[in-house]
C-alpha cells in the first residue's frame, strides 16, 4: 500500500447518487487548523449543437476506489493539506449534472488549489471510469464512447519531477 | 495451487469482445504482455483485435506496465484509456 500523511483526512468516494456540494463543503470547513478551502466540481456539458441527451459512465468497481485513493495519498504526502474529499459519479448523468467533486482543506490557499488540480488531472488519468455519450444525429439516437484528450494527459505530465514546496 | 487468471474487460473493449469477463488457464508466471498475445489467439476473442487497440492494463486493480508479472490467481483487466473526472 502507499504511504499517507496520516494528519490528512482522506475520503474517496464513487456513487450513482448526486452529491450536496454544501454537505461536503460544511465537512471541509472543520478540518483543524486549516484556513482555505477549495471545491471544483466537473458537470455533464452540452455538446453536440446541443443534441447530447446523456453520459453514461462505467466504472471498474473496486479498482475505482483504490485509483482515487491512491491519488488523493500522493496529494497528502505532495501538499501541506488537512483533508480531501473525492467523489466521482457512474451511471447515467444528464446535461448539466455533476460527475466529480474535489474538495481541499488546507492550512493556505496555494496549497489547496494546487492539491484540487493535482487531484482532477490524475483522476482524468489513471482512474478506470469510462464515459459514453449517448446523442441525437439526423434523427436517430446513437452512442459513441469519450476519447481521451492529449490536454488531459499533458496536464498530468506536468506534475511530474515538479517540486511545489 | 490456482491454475488459472481471471481476466475482465471493459468499455468499448468489453463491447468489442461481447462480454465483460472470462478465466484463462495459466500455470506458470508470464508478463501481461505475454498473456494478452496469448488470448488475442482465442477464437472467441477474434473479433475484438485486441493486439490492434490501445490498452491499458490492470494487475490485481493497480495499473500495470506491460512487462508486469502476471502469476496464477492474478485478477487482470484489459481495458482502453480511461475518460473519467
Amino acid at each position: 500500500m502507499e504511504l499517507s500523511n496520516p494528519n490528512c483526512q482522506l475520503n474517496c468516494i464513487v456513487q450513482f447518487d448526486d452529491f450536496d456540494i454544501a454537505t461536503e463543503y460544511a465537512k471541509l470547513q472543520l478540518t483543524p487548523h486549516c484556513g482555505a478551502v477549495v471545491l471544483f466540481s466537473g458537470l455533464v456539458r452540452q455538446q453536440f449543437d446541443g443534441c447530447l441527451q446523456g453520459l453514461e459512465l462505467e466504472h471498474y468497481p473496486g479498482m475505482t476506489e483504490l485509483a482515487m485513493l491512491k491519488i488523493a495519498k500522493q496529494a497528502s504526502l505532495k501538499f501541506e493539506i488537512g483533508a480531501i474529499t473525492a467523489i466521482h459519479r457512474v451511471g447515467i448523468l444528464l446535461p448539466h449534472d455533476q460527475i466529480v467533486l474535489v474538495g481541499v482543506a488546507a492550512p493556505h490557499r496555494k496549497d489547496a488549489f494546487a492539491a484540487c488540480e493535482f487531484m482532477m488531472d490524475f483522476l482524468k488519468n489513471e482512474v478506470p471510469i469510462w464515459k459514453k455519450s449517448h446523442f441525437y444525429h439526423q434523427g436517430s439516437s446513437q452512442s459513441a464512447w469519450v476519447e481521451t484528450k492529449q490536454s488531459d494527459v499533458n496536464a498530468k505530465d506536468r506534475w511530474h519531477g515538479k517540486i511545489t514546496r | 495451487m490456482q491454475n488459472n487468471v481471471r481476466i475482465l474487460f471493459f468499455a468499448s473493449l468489453r463491447e468489442a469482445v461481447g462480454f465483460s469477463e472470462m478465466h484463462f488457464p495459466l500455470t506458470e508466471p508470464c508478463s501481461a504482455k505475454e498473456l494478452q498475445i496469448a488470448i488475442t489467439k482465442l477464437d472467441k476473442l477474434d473479433k475484438a483485435d485486441i493486439a490492434n487497440r490501445d490498452l491499458l492494463v490492470a494487475i490485481n486493480q493497480q495499473l500495470a506496465s506491460w512487462d508486469s508479472q502476471v502469476t496464477p490467481g492474478d485478477e487482470i483487466a484489459f481495458f482502453p484509456p480511461v475518460t473519467g473526472g
